[in-house]
């Protein structure tokens, strides 16, 4: 008896060895793919500065001086002046908030609606091969020109309604979004039908979940690896996209600056002032490789062929 | 087959109509009017404009003005430009020489790059040749073209003076030196696009060979004796390029897409070019020409990537 009182006493907690889950060994299998963690890291850190450098770093990005332009990065200004002596680090901050926030909202955009159409399709045979059509139409448009197209055409009228900023970053995101969507769709709508007919849907069906319930519950949850991997490749798509909006001069208004937009401006003065297109180019470069990267790593870690590898 | 083909094609028109309306809608209810640059001009009277408008057939509801539309451009009749007053389509036709000859180029040129090193990469799998060319695919993949665009014109122009930045289309080649220029001012654009188009190549040939080089058909070519290059070259490559054929072909619309960008950096006079130029100056018949034509190359690519596939690979069956 006093033998056993010296063991110690384990809970029930204790001695039953913490689950594995699906995600916790994506997780493990995740960090171990170095270039996707080196991704994550800078992704993290530009999306801090973007979102904290303004308040620390406090040089106004707007301050014209003519006599501090053209300048190359320096202690004062890290990255430089552009035309107008205004401080290009300040405005990359600034910038990237916008861009930043563009590639995610439209990312979170795509993937709504990609899922939603997707998981209608594969669980409802019925309207199944009406959205499959409607989605293989939109794979269809030449989504660059009728992105350019509506852009311009639609830019004043949301301009009027919302304001220079919010209103073109509405119109963008949501342009973006809407031309994107159909990839994760199919994604989605093959993920369903390959489990429509597993046991653990039908066992809820049995006891009489509903349809909504058995989607959001059961079956989703089962259908996002794939498109986990799809929203990370589509943010620095996103970024990619805005950049070049602004880069052909219909992006945001010339008085706020976007990554894409300081690229636009820097285009006359690479001769005098290459720095001017060298910070903001690398930036959305970093952003998007990054990004890649991330989408790389998931891709491996969720592969449910190499779990346990 | 032929069946298949003819069915593809008759559900490609019903998708084409559908894009073609969705265009002329977008354009039709978007708040600009072409004739508001004569609005703010005070020498234009009002009922001059109207008569203008009339003249157009602006004043028709936009069902009607689309029909007359497409009747019109299937007969090759695609309206006259709003502010050159030439017909859109010698427009088109004058620019697109130019952008086909810096796609073309730019293309194969990545074909033929991407091939070798996605091969070799696969068979030398992790090594130092592999890891620099996976590495290499994935920043080119990475960047977008306008930054390294960008990129070549700070260092090649401006700081080495190799290449010319701007893009002179009045060049005409007649002889040796006006043909070295031509090349000297082609280089950076089409380094530009095939870098990108390199990169997404490579990565797949790369993918696909993997894929193959594992299958048991491989391991019975090595079995028999065969060298390790003919195992390489007549087994595997040949089936890894079936999907590679169908990728060059869906990626012919995007590389005209990345050519809108290219051609605005080196001031190419293409077809994309003209395309921002005529959205700047709200010059809708050249605008929907131009958008219905990228729209006609998308569909078009789509089906022959699927007619391709299907004539590669014998185990696909169609019906």
């Amino acid at each position: 008896m006093a033998r056993a009182e010296a063991l110690p006493t384990l809970t029930r907690a204790e001695l039953v060895r913490k689950p594995r889950s699906l995600w916790g060994d994506a997780w493990s299998s995740f960090r171990r793919h170095r270039l996707a963690m080196a991704g994550t890291v800078v992704f993290s850190l530009l999306a801090v500065a973007t979102v904290l450098g303004p308040f620390i770093y406090t040089a106004d990005p707007a301050t014209i001086d003519f006599a501090a332009g053209y300048q190359a990065p320096s202690l004062v200004h890290p990255f430089g002046t552009n035309d107008l002596g205004q401080d290009l680090f300040a405005r990359a901050l600034l910038g990237g908030r916008i861009s930043m926030a563009v590639g995610i909202v439209a990312m979170l955009i795509s993937i709504t609606f990609g899922t939603l159409v997707g998981s209608l399709a594969g669980f409802f045979n019925r309207i199944d091969g009406l959205l499959m059509r409607m989605t293989d139409m939109f794979i269809s448009l030449p989504s660059l020109p009728l992105l350019l197209l509506i852009v311009y055409l639609f830019r004043d009228a949301l301009h009027a309604l919302f304001g220079p900023v919010v209103g073109i970053f509405i119109l963008v995101v949501s342009v973006i979004g809407l031309l994107n969507w159909m990839p994760v769709a199919r994604l989605v709508r093959a993920q369903f039908l390959s489990i429509k007919r597993r046991e653990f849907v039908e066992a809820a069906r049995s006891i009489g979940a509903s349809d909504v319930r058995i989607i959001t519950r059961h079956m989703l949850p089962n259908a996002m690896s794939p498109v986990l991997v799809a929203a990370s490749l589509s943010v620095g798509a996103a970024i990619i996209t805005e950049s070049a909006l602004s880069f052909l001069g219909l992006g945001f208004p010339s008085d706020r600056p976007t990554w894409g937009r300081m690229l636009f401006d820097a285009r006359n003065f690479l001769e005098l002032a290459p720095q001017m297109a060298l910070f903001p180019g690398l930036l959305i470069f970093l952003a998007v490789i990054s990004m890649n990267y991330i989408g790389d790593g998931l891709r491996d870690a969720l592969d449910p062929r190499r779990l346990g590898a | 087959m032929n069946r298949y083909i003819i069915r593809r094609l008759l559900i490609a028109i019903p998708t084409l109509l559908i894009i073609s309306v969705v265009v002329f809608a977008i354009l039709a209810l978007a708040p600009g009017d072409p004739m508001s640059q004569f609005a703010a001009n005070p020498a234009v009277p009002p009922e001059v404009r109207e008569n203008m408008r009339h003249a157009l057939g602006l004043d028709q509801p936009w069902p009607v003005r689309y029909v007359k539309w497409l009747t019109e451009f299937v007969q090759g009749n695609w309206g006259y430009s709003f502010i050159s007053k030439v017909p859109v389509i010698g427009l088109v036709a004058q620019r697109l020489p130019n952008t086909l000859a810096v796609l073309g180029v730019a293309y194969i040129v990545s074909i033929l790059i991407a091939i070798p090193i996605g091969i070799i990469s696969a068979v030398r799998r992790y090594t130092l040749f592999d890891h620099t060319a996976t590495a290499f695919a994935f920043i080119g993949y990475s960047i977008p073209t306008f930054f390294s665009g960008i990129l070549l014109i700070i260092i090649f122009s401006i700081k080495l003076h190799w290449f010319p930045f701007i893009y002179d289309s009045t060049l005409k080649v007649h002889d040796f030196s006006t043909l070295m220029t031509q090349i000297s001012q082609s280089i950076m654009p089409i380094t530009v696009l095939a870098l990108f188009e390199t990169a997404t190549l490579t990565r797949f040939v790369r993918s696909e060979m993997l894929e193959n080089l594992s299958l048991d058909y491989v391991r019975t070519a090595r079995s028999k004796g065969l060298a390790e290059r003919v195992v390489i070259i007549k087994h595997a490559l040949r089936n890894s390029l079936i999907p590679v054929v169908t990728l060059i072909a869906l990626g012919v619309p995007t590389i005209f897409t990345g050519a809108i960008i290219t051609e605005q950096i080196f001031a190419v006079p293409g077809v994309g070019q003209l395309l921002i130029s005529s959205i700047e100056v709200n010059d809708t018949p050249v605008v929907m020409a131009i958008t219905f034509v990228y729209a006609i190359l998308v569909v078009g690519f789509n089906l022959v990537a699927d007619v391709l596939y299907g004539a590669l690979d014998p185990r696909i069956k169609y019906t």
